[in-house]
């Protein structure tokens, strides 16, 4: 998958869901499914508010789509890997899961419809597709791109009410939460904020302090060189830089999240030109991540924080 | 290399005009593109600061410059190629375009005519689209330059085995079909491969924010050859514009002087946009815009329009590397949107004959 269609399903999902997302994405205690039932099975038919409206699911799920690669780490993850059919083009993680040529951005209705799946989980929904499946009866979840952990967290809480596995998504969270601050609390601190450049793809699409993966960064004491570029806001924390701007900002670190869709690596970025001169460069503090794990909002977010982390340990000024 | 020699043109149809002044302002305005060229940017750089750099850096001058190593970095290895590569590719353009005018008789020609464009622009799509996971920056070029190179042969070879003779008219139509093939043929590639999809986009409406030395250097042959045929038969051009009989009364053989001239235009442009990526306009406005100013003799329009054309696309890359600074505009936006109305205004204001 490449860099820029992550990038456009992160703009996808956030401008079509951003707002409804930070409001609704609780799971309604006050119906009877939610709050009667003890923490570990969920009792059907199950109501759940996700950020697409209350969505309702009749029995437990068999037959689960799944179209969203954070949403299918995030099922296996808590253990409802079985229940789930299909997943999409992208969805590359785990590797047993049963990859289709489904494509997320422009779903296909009838080739989805042949699964006869009883649940889909989508990121985003920029072209009908839920009112289309509600004409077969199929529900679909929305787990948009989140935009903080509590967002992450709370997806996870979603999908287990949805599949019947609330208490192992419960567990999967604290986990989660555990180890991060387990590496926070291990990683060196420093007097003043080290800054970095996040790289998206080769024409410097960025992202800020102010995104999901610039708030994890953020834990360890990180700044973006992004947050200072003139269109920060208005690109919804995806700015473009250029390399004059790069240059000028002279970050600390430079993290590489194009590694995989487009072959860069440190030694690559030493070679671009007027790059040599950069801190990060001379001090070899350029750092290739996997594209997929920074670009997804699922359980492998420990260990994005993790590499980031070890690759502080060999700052020098602390 | 020698002038190609040319037989004198009655006067009544070739009036002498002096080249001088119209190439001097030209140069002054190139020179002035230039100093705002490599003195904005994104990265607040006094002027004094660049001047005091650039003198600094000047062999035999015994001058040191305070400028930090990283302004300099910004100056030499960013602001600069930039600057060049820009100047070349404008200039390629702009004088091809002159010369396919010429060529054609037809004041709508551009240096795409032919097919120049729709080739490149599926040699690039086609390395864009088929390589996933690899660092396709140094392929692109010579992907985009073959697909030029290749879809301009295929438009002659279709224009001169298609009617009795090769006729400037059954050529065009032949570039118009090779065209329209493979820009049909380019569309499906990139619908087919939608994440690809920005990649494609973002080629085919031209960068130059990302020009560096190697580029300059890989199409400074070609641009240069290219130049220089094209201004030995300036004189040529202007014989051409009396009509194929004509010429042919005054000994020159009018076939020949045309593919010389459009197998130069189109491998200078091929090599132009192999870097650039498919920048419009530049061909049709800055040779027009020359005519409409000065007057429309080719031994002043095609040196005009290089020295012009060079100092446009320089002064559009200001534009679209600083208006949503650091963000790109795509290079091709700038030079029509800021290029349509001024020749607009000046087809109003100035209502010479065209050609």
């Amino acid at each position: 998958m490449s860099r820029t269609t992550r990038r456009l399903m992160l703009a996808l999902a956030a401008s079509t869901f951003g707002i409804t997302a930070v409001g609704a994405a609780t799971i309604s205690t006050s119906l009877p499914s939610a709050a009667t039932t003890s923490a570990s099975t969920t009792s059907y038919p199950a109501h759940i508010a996700a950020a697409n409206g209350t969505i309702t699911i009749p029995s437990r799920p068999t037959a689960i789509v799944s179209m969203s690669p954070t949403a299918t780490e995030m099922l296996y993850a808590i253990g409802a890997g079985t229940q789930v059919k299909a997943v999409d083009s992208y969805s590359d993680y785990p590797k047993n899961a049963p990859r289709t040529k489904l494509d997320a951005l422009t779903p296909n209705v009838e080739a989805i419809v042949a699964y006869k799946p009883d649940l889909v989980v989508v990121a985003g929904d920029t072209t009908g597709l839920t009112a289309e499946l509600a004409k077969f009866g199929i529900p679909v979840l929305s787990d948009p791109a989140a935009t903080s952990l509590s967002q992450e967290y709370q997806q996870f809480d979603e999908l287990g009410q949805a599949t019947d596995h609330l208490a192992q998504a419960k567990a999967e969270v604290s986990k989660i939460r555990g180890q991060i601050k387990e590496i926070v609390a291990a990683a060196p601190r420093h007097s003043k904020p080290i800054t970095y450049y996040f790289e998206l793809d080769q024409t410097y699409y960025s992202e800020t302090s102010s995104t999901f993966i610039g708030q994890v960064l953020g834990l360890l004491g990180m700044k973006s060189i992004a947050d200072a570029a003139k269109g920060a806001a208005s690109s919804g924390g995806y700015p473009q830089l250029s390399a004059e701007f790069i240059i000028r900002s002279n970050p600390d670190y430079i993290y590489l999240a194009d590694t995989l869709c487009c072959g860069q690596n440190a030694k690559k970025v030493a070679k671009r030109p007027g790059w040599s001169v950069l801190t990060a460069v001379k001090d070899g503090h350029v750092v290739g991540l996997n594209d997929d794990i920074a670009s997804r909002w699922g359980p492998r977010i420990v260990d994005l924080l993790r590499i980031v982390a070890n690759s502080l340990r060999h700052h020098s000024s602390t | 290399m020698s002038e190609v020699p040319v037989p004198e043109a009655p006067a009544a149809v070739l009036p002498r005009v002096s080249a001088r002044r119209p190439v001097l302002v030209a140069v002054a305005t190139l020179v002035g593109a230039m100093v705002i060229g490599v003195s904005v940017g994104p990265a607040d750089i006094s002027l004094p600061t660049v001047f005091s750099a650039l003198a600094g850096h000047l062999p035999l001058i015994h001058y040191h410059s305070h400028t930090s190593a990283i302004d300099w970095d910004v100056i030499w290895q960013i602001r600069l190629p930039g600057v060049v590569l820009s100047g070349l590719v404008g200039a390629m353009l702009a004088s091809g375009g002159a010369a396919y005018q010429g060529v054609f008789r037809n004041p709508l020609a551009d240096p795409y005519l032919l097919g120049v464009a729709a080739g490149a622009g599926l040699g690039a799509t086609i390395v864009i689209v088929e390589s996933s996971g690899v660092d396709v920056s140094q392929v692109l070029p010579f992907a985009a330059f073959a697909g030029a190179v290749g879809a301009v042969t295929l438009t002659y070879l279709v224009g001169v085995t298609s009617g009795r003779r090769a006729s400037t008219a059954s050529i065009v139509l032949a570039g118009v079909a090779v065209a329209a093939l493979l820009t049909a043929i380019q569309t499906y590639l990139q619908q087919q491969h939608e994440p690809d999809l920005q990649g494609v986009y973002a080629w085919i409406l031209g960068s130059l924010g990302s020009a560096s030395w190697s580029d300059v250097t890989l199409i400074l042959p070609y641009v240069a050859v290219s130049a220089v045929v094209l201004l030995l038969h300036r004189r040529l051009l202007d014989v051409l514009r009396v009509g194929e009989d004509e010429a042919g009364a005054l000994g020159i053989h009018a076939a020949r002087v045309r593919l010389t001239v459009v197998a130069a235009a189109t491998l200078g442009t091929a090599a132009a946009v192999s870097v650039s990526g498919l920048i419009g306009f530049v061909g049709i406005i800055v040779p027009h815009t020359v005519r409409l100013l000065s007057n429309a003799s080719y031994r002043v329009v095609l040196p005009v329009s290089m020295i012009g054309g060079a100092a446009f696309l320089i002064l559009a890359d200001v534009v679209a590397l600083n208006v949503q600074a650091p963000a790109e505009i795509p290079i091709g936006v700038v030079t029509a949107f800021v290029g349509a109305p001024f020749f607009l205004f000046l087809l109003r204001s100035r209502r010479t004959g065209v050609l």
